[in-house]
């Protein structure tokens, strides 16, 4: 698998850290919803087909990418980062409900 | 006579074997059942035939979407061991142990159960500390382990770097002398048929494509081979949990699904009579009947239902194998195949009611579901038919994780690719 | 001259001998040829035993699908086992030995398991070898004891236990176009590809590029065809951006159009080369692939059909035109198409007489007639061959007549003197590599083959026979479109050069089996017969992948090359089904067995890499004993003469307590954390506040993970405003660099702060104990270390010896202590003058083991506690859990399970019987030696305290705290060592500090 790191270009999978779930919304770090809390940390969506990831160039650059991976053929249809609005396509395209 | 025995092989081979009856019906599917099992794995089979045998409920069908066994049961290393760390993983691979160890008589199968033992590395004074620990642990529990010292493991095992100038130098180790490994189709096989003979319907080649409702609950499944109604239905998928259990309308649960790859050799002669761990990486070794080496490490460490490997596994792996056998380097590596394991939240797996009314639910099985093949399904058998859990896998729930009372045996925390 | 060498031809080197040995015997050969062919032309006729039947075995083919031909290679005491002889190119010196075998290749003890006949069927040990089910046999063990003879029986070759001195290498390549296979498609689509200017990388598995060009007898633009093949290869090489890989084996398909390839670099040689790998692996991720992976030709299926000297007809063929080898002097043909008439004219032309071409088909063109007839051979059409004649060699052969249609004999046989039989069944496409990409394969009525369909998830081109497309010039046509299609480019391919070919349709009639009585074989190398695929149909193992494993049909070394579309035409036969219905598995990585070693590549002999601190030298040069901890290499003891390691670290630790000792702590996890937001972060990050800490001081701080569990302790350091020095448990430093990385990137990006790992930048060194301080004002200038000026936990800069050092004073020992940070470089110049100016002082260098022995006099965790499963609770750092601000784990961190009575706590034991206790030890509260139950907790470290003259230990038990004061025992069945102790608090030194606080 090559992905596409937005500052290093395309590089092997072996540069990268799998950080799960990309469609985790983390509550208000002073919230006391614990429903909330337990959602984000223990349940994850796991579709086969389009997924949106996060990832870390932990290898390269440490940056986080936030990228659209289909789990059934691993194509890439789409990465970025992690950081910042532009994600929000890419999550929504992925099917997630946050 | 029994119907497979030595006897029986020489009486039809006498007929030259033209008398031999199909291992389990092809049935097409009833209506409806009083319990429908999604998933003709092991897990899904050794359900059924518990729910007959032990629970007289024999109007079953255990529903597969493709050819039986094909999921996880038929892609594993075969590996059986109950050298768990923690109370209630250690209590209950220890009653699949047990199973296990009668499993060949109680099927009338022989699904070759050999005991030949599983060692795990120890690489430091340290890590040999945390084998004691888990020994004991088992011990206290009335599980067999030892520890062994290097001269021991270099008898047991020749051909092992033992050397102390190796990178990561072999200080001693723990054993489980009645681990061992099983020939993984036969389990599926005999519990088929035994299931089968019990008059358990096995359809092959039924996939589920949504789920019927009365309300909340769960009144049977819609399939590609027509409506199917039962009172009960149990979903036993592993890797495809995410999938079946989305087309119930649940999108988010605490699996993740990851490949598995694993590995053989080409067949060898006898070289290394135990199931073998290294302590510095994740690599696991035996040797099949037919002498190939079987083996495997990491999980690739991300979603996938692709059921093939990338290749930075295939190095890392074959890296730690010379790390422990630098005479390996000229054998050669004949098949590799993936699985795919549905890693929870903490390691460990659920057999529960629920989540839905009308269901229940045995997922989670990391990557070590085959060697839990016969509990989970006398568990789960268990929990269909009393509606409540056994004392087994009463810890296995669905809302440990809420409750904080997660089952962590390798201390890693929500993040399935480290378990 | 050897028996069957020919006079002239092929493309061996005659006149360069070659010697070598085959189990034992001396043998020579030529330059060009393999230990088959070499073997074939001295007359040997027996290569090997099957799994099973231990059925003597010949050659079936002349290259990579050999499943019969199986020996170990031996260099020295390394071995290398299951080698196919076809593939082992011979060298003077070359050691190869049969396998499988005992006591001898010709007579073998356990081809008495042929007896057993009909009751070792497939899946026959599914059904006995039970035992009793009561008495000393009942459970595994009767089992068990059959295994064992199993086992030995099983297996082909033996490994090596020698370690593998060669070496390895792996590169990684780039390219436009990869080409897999130098046949006539190959070479085409490379050259194509290479004309346009792409980069292009050919693979060929053989030692020659060319593939069927060297040895089909066919000529391309009036000349053979191995010359055009030839001249291709030399206009390739002329250009720089191609790079043609001979004995390289594509063998994986991955993701990102990534192919794996193992090139046999210096197996072939007596000595390699000078830096020359074994072996050398590539991962070539190609923009485009170009699949010409040519096809197999598959045997057919008859009773004798494993009879030393039944061959694939184009491998007779091969044999003759490659090596000037005849794989028997005279020969029949059994064929279902018409490509064995081809085969039977080369071997002609070779020398050998064509006693007879027994073809199914009752009807044959007119071309084949005049083959038959340039041949001299009779045409016996429309007949089966029903058996074989002959021990280990082949003497004859029985012929019937045969009806197509309805795959009924009649008639008498008819005996048919042969020492050589070939057989063709058809041709089956090479798509292993385009099934290993996702391809489904296609069923083609016309081939009677599994074509390959469409690409989908990754980028390739097909050409040649692995389409299907099994003339040259259809090779050369769609190798040429090929090549220009994956270099870009779209104009007209040049015309097409001129082929004379022979002619002949290689689509076979739809045979695959003769029913006749005997054993017919559908895999050689696992004695899978067509009679046990009938029985798996009739036990319901009809599905393909149930056929596979029931059988073990395809599980062989060649992986179902030769046996796959066989086993399943006779399946779909025995269920009424078209064989697309029975279906056909998916290929998996690797295509052909690849080296273990290959794959390690420079891993091999070095798993991972050492870590060193800066003084690592030092304290090898000053008698430490060291430990290995993750990657890292720690002094564990500096042993003086005759010291056991306990008595160094009693004398080292108590040394440190009496007067001054110092330890290297460059290991711990160092992180920069730096920005205006810095001390917010960390109030987030660490469960205590450190956005109020002082500039010039340092703070003991806790984190947890997001699930409320403890994750790693440290001290962090403010050294500016917005400057702050992170340190973390050495075996955690990765872990908490990613964790803080991940939030500042994803969870909280508005927050301005950096982290940066300066592990590596930083030499620590911790110096503790009452003089410790003294020795510090011996050797630092610049700044004072008194109280006031260096007060617990402050921070101060000066200098040691010339050199810049960080001065902080805490301590993890519970003495009074001073870590102190210099430049990575000057690590050891610091140390040294820290230990010499210690020497009056009587300062002791000491090691992890003093380290672990006075922080468990001081009740300090560490990852033995901090285990991914206690709480701050459990490890009595809730005092450290601030209820001001909301930090990583506090929504989480009060959860049920989490605040359960019962759960695991941290406390101190004391030995009442003063033995050593020992780690992982259980903690009982009833000793039950004979029947050890009830644990309550384990020891997580322990040693022999100096400063309380006991045995102690920390360790974590139920309700632990609760517990102070109370009796209980350590059990620890494993190393039989059981005893009463005392539960205590965790504080067992100091516990009010005054010693560190000074």
């Amino acid at each position: 698998m090559l992905i596409t790191c937005p500052y290093c270009g395309p590089r092997d999978v072996i540069e990268f850290t799998y950080q799960g779930d990309g469609n985790r919304e983390r509550p208000q770090p002073a919230s006391q919803d614990l429903d909330a809390w337990n959602a984000y940390v223990y349940d994850r969506l796991n579709p086969a087909g389009d997924h949106n990831e996060i990832w870390q160039h932990s290898g390269g650059c440490r940056t986080h990418l936030r990228m659209v991976r289909n789990t059934v053929t691993h194509e890439i249809s789409s990465t970025g980062f992690a950081r910042g609005d532009h994600n929000a396509a890419a999550r929504h395209k992925a099917g997630g409900k946050s | 006579m029994a119907e497979y025995s030595a006897l029986s092989l020489l009486t039809n081979a006498l007929r030259g074997n033209k008398d031999w009856k199909p291992a389990w019906r092809k049935p097409d599917p009833k209506a409806s059942y009083d319990v429908i099992i999604i998933g003709g794995g092991g897990h899904g089979l050794s359900t059924a035939y518990y729910l007959a045998k032990e629970h007289g409920i024999t109007n079953v069908a255990v529903l597969e979407k493709g050819w039986l066994g094909s999921g996880n049961v038929g892609r594993n290393t075969t590996a059986v061991r109950s050298n768990y760390l923690l109370p209630s993983n250690t209590r209950f691979y220890e009653h699949s142990m047990k199973m296990w160890e009668n499993l060949s008589h109680d099927l009338n199968y022989n699904v070759m159960f050999s005991q030949r033992g599983c060692l795990n590395l120890a690489h430091t004074p340290g890590q040999f500390d945390d084998l004691a620990r888990r020994g004991n642990a088992m011990r206290h529990l009335g599980v067999d382990a030892e520890l062994m010292s290097t001269a021991e493991i270099a008898r047991l095992v020749p051909a092992l770097d033992m050397s102390a100038s190796a990178r990561f130098p072999i200080v001693g180790g723990l054993m489980q002398p009645r681990a061992g490994t099983a020939r993984h189709d036969a389990v599926a096989w005999g519990y088929a048929r035994g299931a089968d003979r019990r008059g358990v319907d096995i359809v092959e080649n039924c996939e589920v494509t949504g789920f019927l409702r009365d309300g909340d609950r769960i009144i049977g499944v819609q399939t590609t081979r027509g409506e199917i109604r039962a009172k009960k239905v149990a979903v036993a998928v592993a890797g495809s949990t995410g999938r079946v259990m989305q087309l119930a309308g649940v999108d988010r649960m605490p699996i993740e699904s990851h490949v598995l790859q694993a590995f053989v050799t080409e067949s060898l002669k006898p070289f290394i009579d135990t199931v073998l761990t290294f302590g510095m990486g994740h690599f696991y070794m035996s040797q099949s009947d037919k002498g190939g080496l079987v083996y495997g490490g990491d999980i690739d460490g991300y979603n996938s239902y692709a059921q093939r490997g990338n290749l930075p596994i295939v190095d890392e792996v074959m890296s730690e194998m010379l790390a422990l056998f630098p005479g390996l380097a000229r054998v050669r590596m004949l098949r590799s195949w993936g699985g795919v394991c549905d890693m929870s939240m903490d390691g460990s797996p659920i057999i529960t009611t629920g989540p839905l009314p009308g269901m229940y639910l045995n997922c989670g099985w990391c990557y070590g579901g085959f060697k839990a093949t016969p509990a989970s399904g006398w568990c789960f058998a268990y929990t269909i038919a009393k509606d409540e859990p056994h004392a087994f896998n009463a810890p296995f729930t669905l809302d440990r994780f809420y409750r904080g009372m997660v089952i962590d045996d390798k201390g890693q925390g929500a993040t399935p690719r480290l378990h | 001259m050897s028996p069957r060498r020919t006079e002239t031809g092929g493309r061996i080197d005659r006149l360069r001998t070659i010697r070598f040995t085959f189990d034992g015997a001396p043998y020579t050969g030529h330059a060009g040829d393999t230990l088959a062919s070499a073997l074939l032309a001295n007359g040997v006729t027996l290569f090997g035993r099957s799994f099973k039947y231990h059925r003597p075995r010949g050659l079936l083919s002349a290259g990579v699908e050999e499943p019969n031909a199986l020996v170990t290679v031996l260099r020295g005491e390394v071995r290398e086992p299951n080698i196919a002889a076809t593939m082992v190119e011979i060298y003077d010196g070359l050691v190869a030995v049969s396998q499988n075998r005992f006591p001898s290749l010709a007579w073998d003890v356990n081809a008495v398991n042929q007896l057993g006949g009909k009751i070792l069927a497939a899946g026959f040990y599914y059904k006995t070898f039970m035992g009793p089910v009561f008495g000393p046999l009942k459970g595994t063990r009767f089992w068990m004891f059959c295994e064992h003879f199993i086992r030995r029986a099983a297996g082909l070759g033996k490994a090596g236990i020698a370690a593998d001195t060669s070496r390895y290498e792996r590169m990684n390549a780039f390219c436009d176009v990869l080409v897999v296979g130098s046949g006539p498609a190959g070479l085409s689509a490379a050259k194509a590809a290479a004309d346009q200017g792409a980069r292009v990388i050919m693979t060929e598995l053989e030692p020659r590029f060319g593939g069927s060009a060297n040895w089909s007898g066919e000529t391309i633009d009036g000349a053979p065809a191995a010359d055009w093949a030839a001249r291709t290869v030399t206009q390739l090489e002329g250009h720089d951006t191609v790079r043609l890989l001979p004995r390289t084996t594509a063998w994986g398909y991955y993701d990102g159009n990534t192919i794996a390839a193992l090139e046999r670099v210096t197996d072939h040689k007596e000595t390699p080369g000078k830096g020359e790998p074994r072996h050398r692996y590539w991962a070539i991720r190609a923009k485009t692939v170009v699949l010409a992976t040519g096809s197999f030709e598959r045997p057919l299926v008859f009773p004798g059909n494993d009879r030393p000297g039944v061959m694939l007809a184009h491998a007779g063929e091969r044999y003759a035109n490659d090596y000037g080898v005849l794989p028997g002097d005279r020969i029949a043909l059994f064929t279902n198409n018409d490509s064995a008439y081809r085969s039977a004219l080369a071997l002609k032309k070779a020398g050998a007489a064509i006693v007879a071409i027994v073809d199914v088909r009752p009807e044959l063109s007119a071309e084949m007639r005049s083959l038959a007839t340039e041949a001299e051979a009779e045409i016996v059409s429309g007949h089966a061959v029903v058996a074989t004649e002959g021990g280990k060699a082949l003497s004859g052969l029985k012929v019937q007549r045969f009806d197509m249609n309805s795959g009924t004999l009649s008639g008498d046989a008819r005996s048919i003197h042969a020492n050589c039989l070939l057989m063709s069944g058809g041709w089956s496409p090479t798509i292993h590599l385009a099934s290993q990409a996702g391809a489904r394969a296609e069923w083609n009525a016309d081939r009677q083959a599994f074509l390959p369909p469409k690409p989908t998830q990754q980028q390739w081109i097909g050409a040649g026979a692995f389409n299907g497309s099994f003339s040259t010039v259809e090779a050369i046509t769609e190798g040429r479109a090929a090549g220009l299609s994956a270099a870009g480019a779209t104009g007209a391919p040049a015309a097409v050069p001129d082929v004379e070919a022979t002619p002949g349709n290689p689509d076979p009639a739809p045979v695959f089996e003769i029913k006749a009585k005997g054993k017919s074989f559908v895999d050689f190398q696992h004695d899978v017969t067509a009679e046990d695929v009938r029985l798996a149909h009739r036990e319901g193992f009809v599905s393909v992948e149930h056929l596979k494993r029931y059988t073990t049909l395809g599980m062989a070394t060649d992986q179902g090359k030769n046996s796959n579309v066989p086993g399943l035409a006779i399946m779909a036969e025995a269920l009424g089904k078209p064989i697309p219905e029975v279906g056909t598995t998916r290929f998996r990585p690797p295509y052909s067995a690849v080296s273990i070693g290959s794959l390690a590549a420079e891993r091999f002999g070095d798993l991972k890499p050492e870590r060193l601190t800066p003084m690592h030298d030092w304290h090898l040069a000053n008698g430490a004993t060291m430990y290995s901890a993750g990657l890292w290499f720690r002094p564990m003891i500096y042993g003086l003469a005759g010291e056991t390691i306990e008595q160094a670290y009693v004398r080292e630790a108590r040394a440190t307590r009496e007067s001054a000792g110092i330890v290297d702590v460059s290991t711990l996890g160092k992180i920069a954390v730096q920005g205006p937001d810095a001390g917010e972060f960390l109030d987030r990050v660490y469960t205590n506040m450190f956005s109020t800490l002082a500039v010039g001081k340092a703070r003991y701080g806790l984190m947890l993970r997001e699930d409320g569990l403890a994750f790693d302790d440290g001290t962090t350091w403010r050294l500016g405003e917005q400057d702050f020095l992170m340190t973390t448990t050495t075996a955690n430093t990765g872990k908490v660099m990613q964790h803080l990385e991940y939030f500042l990137d994803v969870i909280w990006p508005e927050l301005k702060v950096t982290v940066t790992s300066v592990t590596d930048e930083w030499a620590g060194a911790a110096i503790g104990g009452p003089k410790a301080r003294a020795i510090l004002a011996a050797c630092v200038t610049g700044t004072a270390v008194d109280n006031t000026a260096l007060p617990f936990m402050g921070i101060v800069r000066g200098q040691i010896a010339g050199v810049p050092v960080m001065i902080c004073r805490l301590s993890f020992s519970g003495e009074m202590a001073f870590e102190v940070y210099s430049g990575a470089g000057y690590g050891t110049h610091v140390w040294e003058a820290l230990v010499e100016a210690g020497k009056p002082f009587g300062l002791v260098t000491y090691g992890l083991e003093a380290l672990g022995t006075m922080r468990i006099e001081k009740g300090h965790v560490t990852g033995a506690e901090i285990d991914g499963r206690t709480t701050a609770r459990d490890l009595h750092l809730d005092w450290m859990l601030s209820k001001k601000k909301p930090f990583i784990g506090s929504a989480m961190m009060d959860r049920e399970g989490l605040i359960a009575p019962e759960r695991l706590q941290l406390v101190g034991l004391v030995s009442l019987d003063n033995r050593p206790l020992n780690g992982g030890a259980h903690i009982v509260e009833e000793l039950d030696a004979a029947n050890p139950h009830d644990s309550i907790g384990h020891i997580t470290a322990c040693c022999y305290s100096p400063a309380l003259g006991k045995h102690i230990a920390l360790a974590l038990v139920e309700g632990g705290k609760a517990r102070h004061g109370t009796r209980a025992f350590v059990s620890d069945p494993l190393r039989k060592r059981f005893g009463p102790v005392e539960i205590v608090s965790n504080h067992f030194y100091d516990p009010d500090g005054s010693r560190m606080h000074g």
